[in-house]
């Protein structure tokens, strides 16, 4: 009698055993599924946008049409170097204006801020990170466009509608810092006190202590919040949509109007999709946006990992 | 006994964050020269706090107000003209964690030295980087290889250069928090060594939670207990013949924990505040 009790016990208890190790395996195989998808989705994404280029490369030559500035589909011109020199133009400009304004506003949120006023720089930071774009396109036709028409350009002896490559790379830094500060500001403060404490304990002063020692350990950190703030501009679309002016030229000057590859996909889209050569050359410009994209995270990682190693922060 | 190079004055320090914690509660204490003196006590009694607050380290974190005086030689090191840095370059601080600069090896022992311009040329630079390497006993190991970051040294390695980098700016006193507790017993016995070297030319203050560690390098030995100072005494007649009641239990519950379990630690850490967010 006690023996087939202690037998069902340990039946149930063998059953239980059971269940939890199916459960066990079975997690580890949809946990799995859900990490190895995200690499279908993006073998995926390429494929179709390789498969769809396929038609336009066919016919013409990479090297000509990445050096013509001929663009006119319905000619079937198909000149990308306008698009490129313009995404370029306002990349090198949204950083050059960002990045500076980034590091120090981290600096100053991270080391200098103290209570109330950390606090309050802190969240409107990332109250403006969480602003949609299209807003900041929107006040900017209000408030930049006019701006720099009526008073920039002209005062640097340039002519100018306003809308051009010039107002995106402002507008796109000021899309872009806050979302940089936030991330600098994140690595600056899980940097160990004591590395703050063995510098002023040798007599260092703040700033010092600020540029030899903390900007270099938070490097890393400052650095990817950087490449990320470089992705997000490059492949910004609204807002060099609504405010770039959309013609398709080489831009002579920083104030004039242009197109960077995003715009070219969205202003194109629409109406010239009915021609199949057109169609496969804006998807040939998705293909560029996803492999440099792509290229600059990867060497991100690799610069990012080697200063990691050899600071060890 | 030598005269006492740092005094503090009914020191007291409050953290005044969401709750107020008064970490130390008006502290008087006298730390001979060129000795060391060990500061011991249950986690949570005042001793880190005591340790930053003597080279103002403190003032590092939001919320601390601080009362009483702290004396350097004859000078006041709260009520002075004399810039912080200066100061702190006199009062040298070697943290709890070994912590390699993200600078080489030999950058971070010449870290000080660069900052205050303590040299004429580079030859002087380095014979000075060699001089301290030595006296933390780290020379020989890493002579050959000074351009390497800091940080691929061992725990141990790291703590020593932490010592050479604070000593190579020759300073009146050296703070010392917990300096072996991250280490390895083998890395820690090093350490110690070494410390035991640098106390006849150095003023070394000391916080410690190894009564052990006090026994054997302490010359005097200040017991704290939240945030009051129980008593001090030069390190043999402190553990010989301690005084006061808590630190008879002190000392005793020690040797229990030694030797049996845990329970009498649980005794000593009842009713202790907690250690306020930093």
């Amino acid at each position: 009698m006690s023996e087939s009790i202690e037998s069902t016990e340990s039946n149930t208890k063998r059953s239980r055993i059971g269940r939890r190790l199916r459960i066990e395996r079975l997690s580890s195989y949809w946990l799995g599924g859900a990490g190895y998808f995200a690499i279908a989705l993006f073998v995926l994404i390429v494929l179709t946008l390789l498969y769809q280029s396929a038609p336009l490369l066919s016919e013409y030559s990479i090297v000509q049409m990445l050096t013509s500035s001929n663009w006119d589909p319905a000619q079937n011109e198909f000149g990308f170097m306008p698009a490129i020199v313009g995404t370029i133009y306002v990349t090198v400009l949204s950083m050059a204006m960002g990045t500076p304004i980034a590091i120090f506003a981290a600096i100053y949120i991270a080391e200098y801020a103290e209570g109330r006023a950390k606090t309050l720089i802190g969240s409107f930071i990332d109250v403006l990170a969480a602003i949609p774009s299209v807003i900041f396109g929107l006040v900017a036709l209000i408030v930049v466009v006019p701006f720099v028409g009526d008073y920039l350009a002209p005062a640097v002896g340039s002519s100018a509608t306003g809308l051009g490559i010039f107002t995106v790379s402002l507008v796109m830094a000021i899309v872009v810092t806050p979302f940089m500060i936030s991330l600098s500001v994140e690595s600056l403060e899980a940097l160990p006190d004591e590395l703050r404490e063995s510098s002023l304990g040798v007599g260092a002063t703040k700033w010092e202590t600020i540029r030899i020692v903390l900007l270099r350990a938070a490097g890393p950190g400052i650095f990817s919040a950087i490449l990320l703030g470089f992705g997000r501009v490059f492949g910004a679309t609204i807002v060099p949509a609504m405010l770039i002016g959309g013609q398709t030229q080489l831009p002579d000057s920083p104030f004039a109007t242009g197109q960077t590859l995003p715009t070219l996909i969205v202003n194109d889209f629409g109406e010239l999709m009915s021609l199949p050569l057109t169609q496969s050359a804006l998807i040939f410009v998705g293909l560029m946006l996803v492999v440099v994209v792509w290229l600059f995270n990867f060497g991100a990682m690799l610069v990012r990992s080697r200063l990691q190693r050899r600071w060890q922060y | 006994m030598t005269d006492a190079v740092l005094t503090t004055d009914e020191l007291a320090v409050t953290y005044t964050g969401n709750r107020e914690v008064e970490a130390l509660k008006g502290v008087s204490l006298e730390f001979p020269e060129n000795q060391l003196t060990a500061i011991i006590g249950p986690s949570g009694c005042g001793k880190s706090t005591l340790l930053k607050s003597l080279n103002r380290l403190h003032e590092i974190q939001p919320n601390v107000d601080i009362a009483g005086n702290v004396v350097l030689g004859d000078q006041s090191i709260y009520n002075t003209d004399e810039p912080t840095p200066e100061l702190r370059k006199r009062i040298g601080y070697v943290p709890q964690t070994p912590t390699a600069l993200p600078l080489s090896i030999y950058e971070n022992v010449a870290y000080g030295l660069k900052i205050h311009g303590e040299y004429d040329s580079k030859a002087e630079l380095d014979d000075q980087v060699e001089h301290y390497l030595r006296k933390v006993n780290l020379w020989d190991e890493v002579e050959d290889r000074l351009e390497t970051p800091g940080a691929e040294l061992s725990t141990g390695q790291i703590q020593r250069l932490c010592l050479a980098r604070s000593l190579a700016v020759e300073p009146e006193v050296l703070l010392c928090d917990e300096v072996t507790s991250a280490l390895d017993p083998i890395s820690a016995e090093q350490v110690e060594a070494t410390l035991e070297e640098l106390k006849a030319e150095y003023t070394i203050v000391m916080v410690t939670h190894s009564m052990d560690q006090a026994k054997r390098l302490a010359d005097t030995v200040v017991f704290l207990y939240l945030g009051e100072l129980v008593e001090t005494n030069d390190t043999q007649s402190f553990f010989e013949n301690p005084q006061h009641e808590r630190t008879q239990e002190f000392v005793k519950g020690h040797t229990a924990v030694e030797y049996a379990d845990t329970e009498s630690e649980s005794d000593a850490n009842a009713g202790e505040p907690v250690a306020p967010n930093r």
